[in-house]
């Protein structure tokens, strides 16, 4: 696991800041751990911090009326979440979850003001994040919106599969459903699907990626006019 | 070995996921499920499709070939 100063030096926040501006940014830094399962904070409660994942994975989700939970993201070591409450002084717009035991370093807001005034660097690099952030918000409605389940299911195995280099979280059925705003049941019967058509084959605990060209084609919009329904 | 996840807090006891599992893998140990043959567990995950109260959790794996 990486040192407190060694995750902020890779943190897109803090990308072209000296050693010296990182350790004096490390000291209004703090750490918390939590166990699987533990959630790390609520939707609509008062956001007090913004975080830095150092180990582990957190579930971001929001939950409906119903009780039916939408997976917004996977936040990974070295990435952040809950920083939109802490810049627009609003309430959590989500609910975080520790999928596997989890090291989180956090910046409280009057931290972050002092950060953000005293390095002008760090606050192009959160415009930035933003940008990205959002576009991966409206690719997300354009998935729920418009594409098939199939092509939901497509994505997200394409963007959870591990090639070997770093460990991934591993996702249950539930999880894919909750990602791709759909039925468990739907989603079984999708990679049912991708199995019978070759794309994926599942061995016990793996699901495999077999044709990964036909799989990404399947993501694309195109693809909605030629499948038949699931 | 990997097998699948029981957080024995959530469980019931309603004993679905004992009838449903056909390798015979879990039993119900004071009205809370527990693995027993878990060589035969073939991950085909309807203990946790039955499951109403997500006490059962079967992750996967996602890999390129």
């Amino acid at each position: 696991m990486v040192s407190k100063l060694e995750l902020l030096k890779s943190t897109p926040y803090f990308s072209g800041l000296s050693s010296t501006e990182l350790e004096s940014i490390s000291k209004l830094v703090f750490e918390k751990s939590y166990e699987r399962g533990e959630m790390l904070l609520l939707e609509g409660e008062t956001a007090e911090a913004l975080y830095f994942v150092a180990s582990g994975a957190v579930k971001v989700f929001k939950t409906s009326a119903e009780g039916k939970e939408q997976i917004l993201t996977i936040i990974r070591p070295g990435e952040t979440f809950n920083e939109v409450p802490i810049f627009n002084g609003d309430l959590n717009p989500a609910s975080a979850q520790a999928m596997v035991p989890v090291l989180l370093y956090g910046i409280r807001k009057n931290g972050l003001e002092v950060i953000l005034r005293k390095y002008p660097q760090v606050a192009l690099n959160v415009i930035k994040v933003m940008a990205n952030r959002l576009r991966h918000l409206v690719s997300l409605v354009e998935d729920l919106s418009f594409r098939r389940v199939i092509g939901r299911v497509a994505r997200i195995l394409l963007e959870n599969a591990g090639d070997g280099a770093a460990p991934r979280p591993r996702l249950t059925q539930c999880d894919i459903a909750a990602m791709a705003g759909t039925a468990r049941e739907v989603v079984s019967r999708s990679l049912k699907t991708l199995e019978e058509d070759g794309v994926i084959r599942v061995d016990r605990h793996r699901i495999i990626i077999t044709n990964r060209d036909v799989l990404k084609k399947m993501v694309e919009p195109s693809f909605e006019t030629k499948v038949t329904d699931i | 070995m990997i097998m699948p996840e029981i957080d024995q807090e959530k469980c019931d006891g309603c004993g679905l996921c004992v009838s449903v599992c056909w390798q015979h893998c879990l039993v119900l140990v004071d009205d809370v499920v527990v693995l027993v043959d878990k060589i035969d567990c073939d991950w085909c995950t309807q203990c946790e499709a039955v499951c109403a109260t997500g006490a059962i959790n079967c992750p996967f794996e996602i890999v390129f070939g």
